[in-house]
């Protein structure tokens, strides 16, 4: 199974866009969250891809913290998301305006 | 290169079906399509921790917290099912700018030179590239303040996560209450 790191590179960049497309069109906030995890998937395959390249396992410890930090965002996130949805039940982002100056 | 393309297919399958699925919980299910091709695409790569790492991470613990949340809002709740699902406006710009990005990056990778891959042996073979000794001992040995950082940003997060999910009473008006006497609705009044 040797592909070239090209095609790992376009799979990665093809994910990313998927998940931008999801956080930019989707309005369910859950969704949103689910295609910011698409993006750090995306990033931790690019992140890997390069490490096997060069050799060299800094990617996979980039990688690793990147999916931590991706754990906590997730927490946080969805904890935002039902205490709005506790106060005002809302299925919509747009919706959710309180801060706007 | 046929294994690669299967993963391929699989994992822009799942991210399609998860940015353009109905309800939430069928997004669910394509994200964890998502994240096993991507585990095995990590195997392919020699990243043999990091591909149980995201079985056990993403597939263990994110999923389940996005059910659970799924589940708890949307209990008796018809709209937050369905969700919105108009396209809004930027939908097309968004289109045409991302496919002109990734064709891009395609371009730049091919055009760019890259290190001749060397061999690292046999995935599932101790002490060579990727496997748990060598992610280990690069770590704890090079790259322990930043595992040390990490674990703050885990308390952080943590903390945060139980000061916005707790309860919405403070802590002041919560210690008044609990000095109060606690009404026995079943006990009769002393004196009437």
């Amino acid at each position: 199974m040797n592909a070239p790191v090209e095609a790992y590179i376009a799979l990665s960049s093809i994910l990313f866009f998927i998940g931008i497309v999801g956080v930019i069109a989707r309005r369910n906030p859950l969704i949103q969250l689910m295609s910011v995890e698409l993006l750090f998937n995306s990033a931790n395959l690019a992140l890997v891809t390069f490490a096997r390249t060069w050799g060299n396992n800094v990617g996979h410890i980039f990688a690793f913290l990147v999916i931590t930090v991706a754990a906590a965002e997730a927490a946080i996130g969805l904890a935002i998301v039902a205490i709005v949805f506790r106060k005002t039940t809302f299925v919509d982002v747009d919706e959710v305006a309180t801060l706007k100056g | 290169m046929i294994g690669f393309g299967l993963l391929a297919i699989a994992l822009v399958a799942s991210a399609i079906f998860v940015v353009t699925a109905k309800k939430p919980v069928y997004s669910v299910v394509g994200l964890l399509v998502n994240f096993i091709a991507l585990a095995i695409t990590y195997l392919t790569l020699h990243a043999e921790f990091l591909a149980v790492m995201q079985i056990v991470v993403y597939s263990g613990a994110i999923l389940i917290l996005f059910v659970f949340v799924i589940a708890l809002l949307s209990s008796g709740v018809k709209p937050f099912a369905q969700g919105p699902d108009k396209a809004p406006r930027i939908l097309v710009p968004a289109l045409v700018c991302g496919t002109v990005g990734v064709v891009a990056v395609i371009i730049a990778s091919m055009q760019t030179r890259f290190a001749p891959e060397a061999i690292y042996g046999l995935v599932g073979q101790a002490d060579v590239f990727g496997s748990v000794s060598d992610f280990g001992s690069a770590l704890f040995h090079h790259h322990l303040l930043p595992f040390e950082v990490t674990a703050f940003v885990l308390m952080v997060a943590i903390i945060g996560v139980v000061l916005l999910a707790g309860d919405d009473v403070p802590p002041q008006r919560r210690r008044k209450r609990a000095r109060e006497p606690i009404a026995r609705p079943d006990r009769e009044p002393i004196a009437r």
